[in-house]
């Protein structure tokens, strides 16, 4: 027996690497609270996941951060601490996916975001966005007004970081491309019960087109307002607002609209020669398969690129490095910095070592309301 | 800035002001009879927007679930503190039965009505009867118990009832929100002005609640005795007015003021689940013009606020809130020197 001892150790002290092999992931989203709506459709799409990359099993947990930032960051502390994950996915809504990313930086985790978030400079070492960022949707805004003649535009936005920071791209990319000019600047907050004063003053400025800031459903009062004050030049609303809430608060007031989107929800409309048309055609149908026809969305989309984005990012990052260790989640980060273009359904992600955002300018789409339907221009 | 703008943004914060207006009223009546400062009067305008447009999708409203879950438990605390009493078992039965009956009533007529899609009027009459009741409920769970604690704690009380109705409200009515329609298409043109039908129906609703209200008090017994416990509770008490009674009578006000101003503005403007709170945070700041006292200040008090806040949207759009909100210290400071000394407490 007392030989017999250290040998089974030993054997134990074997075969533990082999059962650590397991690929973790931790996934945080907002399955209740106020993102919830963002979170549950993530949820679905990670549900279809495959069960392995490269042969390595994949070992996902997912934690309901509650749109808590406190909450979001407890759960990943104990993504790092207690099950030694690999790569962390989350969280959906932005405050929570920012204050994530402290605690993972620090552990040198990679961090899927699954929002648009902004982090000061040299923050975002580890953390990677699959949402598209404001500026290549600001890209196709721009180019979309430059082919209609737009000169001219009115902005009314969210006194938030969302308006802010859309002012600001749309300006910095109108003005790289030599695109329109933004004549009047009015500011609005969701709860607001009318925005009759600040239509009033953009429709008296007279600009060619008008830029609305707002989400989903917010989207629809400002449109109402514009329209009701008489504006007949063209409206363009963010990929915030593309979503059906639009057309179902707005009614026929939002006909005529131009919104923002990325290429997943439509594979049907795109072009032929769009990249994303065949990816994004096959994440619909397998979404659709599982949750029902029309079950399609946005968000749901971002979930089905993580998946991408880790099947080419872990077999690279397995030639390097065991999962599970340090040296593995470091050769992760570098996987996905270097594994170049890189198709998925909500367009084309080239993350680099200085661009963590990814999306290139090939994934911005305008849509238009078209009785009640969207109709890619 | 011309005629024709300022005309325009005039009917504006008039428009909002009326809702404000009445926000402000209930706000003072339930000050004034419980000394509640009732932050939650904001999600009773919420419930009563999101109630009408989910009755209006044919779905049975989450609120009449929590009617239901109130009106029991309410029942059942009474039903206990019967017993404790030595009440006989059948008349604690009959008390139970007779605070029941309502709630129970609506309950089975909503999910009955909720999938023929009644027309606009009957749904929003439903929606009055789902939402009115949880006023006195409200009252009964959250703050009769502590009917004699200090305005500080009656205060803390209604944040966290705040809390609660709003965080219910996410989970009855979800995180979109939702616009219901018109009561009146009608649009008329008076020069530069276009008065919108619904506008004209929420001065006239609104001045037909004030007038009401002010009958109300004047001429009948029970204004009469809400108006005695707030001018004295132990001594209305002391000439046999329930002070229970008073405040569950007043936050019944409340809680239908609440349901129909959320009736007049949800065709104007998207409603979410939270939007009451500023709503009816603004009525507040109406009240104050009132020192929660003075109905007829509080009412002017509160169209000021909308038309102080039409005019700064206009003219500093991002800092609108502030402008509004900043508005309580120069009344503060102007109430403090007209009032002079008090004490805390009385």
């Amino acid at each position: 027996m007392a030989v017999l001892r250290p040998l089974v150790a030993a054997l134990i002290a074997l075969a533990a690497p082999l059962a650590q092999a397991d690929i973790t992931i931790g996934v945080s989203l907002s399955l209740t609270g106020p993102a919830s709506g963002l979170g549950i459709p993530i949820g679905n799409a990670i549900k279809l996941w495959p069960t392995s990359i490269a042969g390595e099993k994949l070992k996902v947990i997912v934690l309901d951060d509650a749109t808590d930032p406190t909450k979001a960051v407890t759960n990943a502390k104990k993504f790092v601490t207690e099950d030694n994950a690999d790569v962390v996915v989350g969280s959906v809504s932005t405050p929570a996916a920012i204050a994530m990313a402290d605690t993972l930086a620090e552990s040198g985790t990679v961090q899927l975001m699954q929002s648009p978030a902004v982090l000061p400079a040299g923050k975002d070492a580890w953390a990677f966005r699959l949402p598209q960022g404001n500026a290549v949707m600001a890209y196709a805004m721009v180019e979309h007004m430059k082919k209609n003649g737009v000169k001219t535009v009115g902005f009314l936005g969210y006194t938030d970081a969302y308006g802010e920071s859309w002012l600001n791209d749309f300006k910095a990319q109108s003005q790289q491309l030599g695109g329109p000019q933004i004549v009047a600047t009015e500011r609005f907050a969701r709860a607001d019960t009318s925005v009759t004063a600040q239509a009033l003053k953009l429709v008296a400025a007279n600009p060619d087109a008008m830029l609305i800031v707002a989400s989903g459903s917010g989207a629809a009062m400002p449109h109402k307002a514009i329209v009701e004050r008489g504006f007949k030049g063209r409206i363009y609303q963010t990929h915030a607002a593309a979503s059906r809430d639009l057309m179902r608060v707005g009614g026929k007031d939002v006909e005529g609209a131009y919104v923002a989107s990325g290429p997943a929800v439509i594979p049907e409309q795109l072009a032929a020669g769009h990249p994303s048309k065949a990816i994004a055609a096959e994440f619909v149908a397998q979404y659709e398969k599982a949750y029902g026809p029309g079950s399609r969305n946005q968000f749901a989309g971002h979930g089905y690129d993580t998946m991408i984005v880790l099947q080419k990012a872990v077999p690279m990052a397995l030639k390097k490095a065991r999962p599970g260790t340090k040296e593995f989640r470091a050769a992760l980060r570098e996987a996905i910095e270097t594994m170049g273009r890189t198709v998925v359904s909500h367009g084309v992600l080239a993350y680099t070592k200085d661009n963590h955002w990814g999306f290139t300018t090939e994934t911005g789409l305008i849509l238009k309301v078209v009785n009640g339907d969207w109709k890619v221009e | 800035m011309d005629f024709s703008i300022a005309s325009i943004l005039m009917l504006d914060g008039i428009t909002n002001g009326a809702i404000y207006a009445l926000l402000a009223l209930a706000t003072v009546l339930v000050f004034a009879v419980t000394r509640v400062i009732f932050i939650p009067q904001g999600e009773f305008v919420a419930y009563g927007a999101l109630t009408l447009a989910l009755l209006q999708l044919g779905q049975v409203p989450g609120t009449v679930w929590l009617l239901l879950a109130m009106a029991l438990l309410a029942g059942a605390l009474d039903a206990v503190a019967g017993l404790r009493r030595g009440l006989p078992a059948g008349a604690v039965a009959l008390g139970a039965a007779r605070s029941l009956a309502v709630p129970v009533a609506v309950t089975a007529i909503t999910v009955w009505a909720a999938p023929l899609k009644l027309p606009l009027m009957l749904q929003s009459l439903l929606t009055l009867a789902i939402v009115t009741p949880l006023g006195p409920l409200v009252y009964r769970l959250a703050y009769e118990k502590l009917a004699d604690a200090t305005v500080l704690v009656l205060l803390i009380v209604s944040v966290g009832t705040h809390f609660a109705l709003t965080g219910l409200g996410l989970v009855f009515f979800g995180a979109e929100g939702f616009r219901n329609p018109s009561f009146w298409d009608e649009r008329f043109t008076l020069g530069p002005v276009t008065l919108a039908g619904q506008a004209l129906i929420i001065f006239m609703v609104s001045l037909a609640l004030i007038i009401g209200l002010f009958l109300f008090f004047e001429r009948t017994l029970r204004g009469k005795a809400l108006r005695a416990t707030a001018v004295n509770r132990l001594g209305a008490r002391l000439m046999g007015i329930s002070t229970s009674g008073a405040g569950q009578l007043s936050f019944g006000l409340a809680a239908f003021i609440g349901a129909l101003s959320g009736l007049l503005i949800g065709p104007t403007t998207t409603i979410f689940y939270d939007s009451g709170f500023l709503i009816g945070l603004k009525g507040f700041i109406g009240a104050i013009f009132g020192a929660l006292a003075s109905y007829p200040a509080a009412a002017l008090g509160a169209v000021f606020v909308g038309l102080i806040e039409a005019f700064g949207s206009f003219w500093a759009s991002a800092f609108k809130e502030v402008i509004v909100f900043t508005l309580i210290l120069p009344v503060l400071l102007w109430r403090s020197f007209q009032a002079g000394h008090h004490d805390e407490e009385e």
